[in-house]
């Protein structure tokens, strides 16, 4: 364990740590912020009504909107003199979420993911090979520093050029991989087209994250790469990477509660969901200068869990993300998630790992289509039997998302394969209205 | 006797069939015979070339999903009833017929058929005994 002490503290020691920490919190952003000042003077709110962790209830959210309409620093909690480093969400659309750092916060940044790196089984004997992208999105440089912290050698690649990967893996002998699961699973596609094999590499742990995925994208790296593959999660609003991570039990993953506070709410409602339950996750952060942020709505689909780890570790820890509130398609009037089709497509032979959803709308009519790619051509000469393949696959979809989609086979290696996060939805249904 | 087919799963996009024969072409593949079926997101292009070891390869280093298949070759005369007569015999012997193709040469006496059988052995077996002449490798490349 990096940190023994944080990581094994009772519950109630623990509780009374993130009270402290809150009540400093609330404080410093009621004194330092003119929109947490305004947000909580609206709500009723002063420090001095934060007296029990229960009371973190009475905080108004904090939503994505807020940082993009204080877009770029609005939302800072210090000057700009005590603000090192800028990062921005690696968001598509609009101005990105902007996020600023003190000294401090990226001490603490490096803290959360020595923990997560070091429960993962890393150690200062392994190379760490970063395949994440440098540069405004938070990923890399999380992982950057916190592997340097723990003394792991670090090879700061950056996504993208695959082939030489593979090279400096073999080279280099990188013993960790860090990336999205998907560019892990890209990667291994072109290893086995370059002719080499596992054994020719001493990869052993792979620390995946910045895209949510499924226990069967898990089986599928864990086989192609022979490594044990954890999870770990975060986003750059909250610090980037090292919010929570999976040790080697892979029972869901450890939250850094020390300095990240979880709920899990009703995304309707706003109700606080009991232990267990899912909904989204709610985090307020209790060490962070730069921007700290009250209540901040995640999006992601999660449950808690504080039933005792067999790794030791106290913290509680949440369940893989399920789905985006917004990766959500509602397909005529049902709920739809990319991972969901995910653990289908999965679970079938003969077609590779790598899919697309593409919805339309035909009259009023949603319709969704999955692309799968046809991968062995064992089924080739036979028409009944690709269309029996076809067949099959729609009847799963149909057994688990409860609607019907048409399923389209196509040739391989024509998805478009991401070195970053993967692009798995395609929606059009708003492009005749336009 | 057996004849090797390349079949390729190819998406039903503008231009595909157009890219795969041109590479043959530069690759000095001759075509022989083809079929295709297809829905409406895919097809199956099933060719029988000059040279089907190299055009297995081609295809595959390409980037597309191909298999080799071994069919029957036939020549039937070209006449009226002539492949009613080859087909009563597989009838006969309850030898069903999972797809066919048939495709004329520059002589016109005969027609060529070619045939994927549940068993290709029993199949030439039955239509060699009734008389149908079985194509060998060396039969297509001389055509």
């Amino acid at each position: 364990m990096w940190n023994k002490e944080i990581e094994t503290m009772s519950r109630k020691d623990m509780q009374a740590l993130q009270l402290r920490r809150l009540q400093a919190t609330v404080k410093r952003v009621y004194n330092k912020v003119p929109f947490y000042r305004k947000k909580l003077d609206e709500a009723g709110i002063t420090p001095d009504s934060i007296k029990t962790l229960e009371d973190i209830k009475k905080i108004p959210f904090t939503v994505k909107d807020d940082l993009r309409d204080n877009y770029p620093f609005g939302l800072f909690a210090v000057p700009m003199k005590n603000i090192v480093r800028i990062h921005a969400s690696s968001g598509t659309t609009g101005k990105p979420t902007t996020v600023g750092y003190t000294a401090a916060d990226l001490d603490m940044w490096s803290e959360c993911v020595a923990r997560l790196a070091t429960m993962a089984g890393a150690t200062a004997d392994d190379t760490a090979q970063i395949a994440f992208g440098y540069g405004l999105f938070t990923g890399a440089f999380g992982l950057h520093y916190g592997l340097e912290k723990i003394g792991a050698t670090v090879i700061p690649m950056s996504s993208g050029n695959t082939e030489k990967q593979i090279m400096i893996m073999q080279d280099y002998k990188s013993t960790i991989l860090v990336s999205t699961p998907s560019y892990a699973l890209y990667m291994a596609e072109v290893m086995e087209d370059l002719g080499v094999k596992k054994s020719d590499i001493c990869l052993k742990v792979g620390l995946f994250g910045a895209e949510g995925s499924t226990e069967e994208m898990r089986a599928e790296l864990e086989k192609r790469w022979g490594i044990i593959a954890t999870e770990n999660y975060g986003m750059s609003e909250l610090i980037g990477p090292g919010v929570s991570g999976e040790c080697i039990h892979k029972t869901g993953m450890h939250i850094n509660e020390d300095f990240f506070i979880p709920e899990i709410i009703n995304s309707e409602t706003g109700e606080v969901l009991p232990e267990g339950e899912f909904g989204e996750l709610v985090i307020t952060t209790v060490s962070k200068e730069g921007i700290p942020l009250l209540r901040y709505r995640t999006k992601d689909i999660t449950c808690l869990m504080y039933e005792p780890c067999p790794c030791g570790r106290t913290s509680v820890r949440m369940h893989k993300i399920q789905g985006r509130t917004d990766d959500m398609l509602i397909i005529r009037g049902v709920n739809v998630f990319p991972t969901q089709v995910e653990s289908v497509l999965l679970g079938i032979e003969h077609i590779s790992p790598h899919y697309q959803l593409v919805v339309t709308k035909n009259g009023y009519i949603d319709e969704l289509k999955v692309v799968v790619e046809l991968e062995d051509s064992s089924l080739l000469d036979s028409f009944s039997r690709l269309e029996s393949l076809e067949k099959h696959i729609r009847h799963k979809l149909h057994v688990v998302l409860g609607i019907d989609a048409k399923v389209q086979l196509a040739e391989p290696k024509t998805i478009e394969r991401s070195v970053g996060k993967a692009k798995r939805v395609i929606d059009l249904r708003g492009e005749k209205q336009k | 006797m057996l004849i090797k087919q390349i079949s390729i799963f190819i998406e039903n996009k503008s231009g595909r069939l157009a890219d795969i024969t041109k590479l043959l072409g530069e690759n000095g593949v001759n075509i022989l015979a083809l079929s295709i079926a297809d829905t409406t997101d895919f097809g199956i292009l099933r060719l029988i070339v000059s040279n089907p070891d190299a055009a297995e390869q081609l295809v595959k280093d390409y980037g597309l999903t191909a298999k080799a298949t071994e069919v029957i070759g036939i020549s039937i005369p070209h006449v009226p009833g002539g492949l009613a007569s080859a087909l009563a015999v597989l009838n006969e012997h309850n030898i069903g017929i999972e797809y066919m193709y048939a495709f004329v040469t520059r002589s016109a006496d005969n027609a060529m058929v070619i045939l994927k059988v549940g068993d290709n052995y029993e199949a030439i077996k039955v239509l060699a005994q009734a008389g149908v002449k079985i194509l060998s490798k060396d039969d297509l490349a001389s055509l």
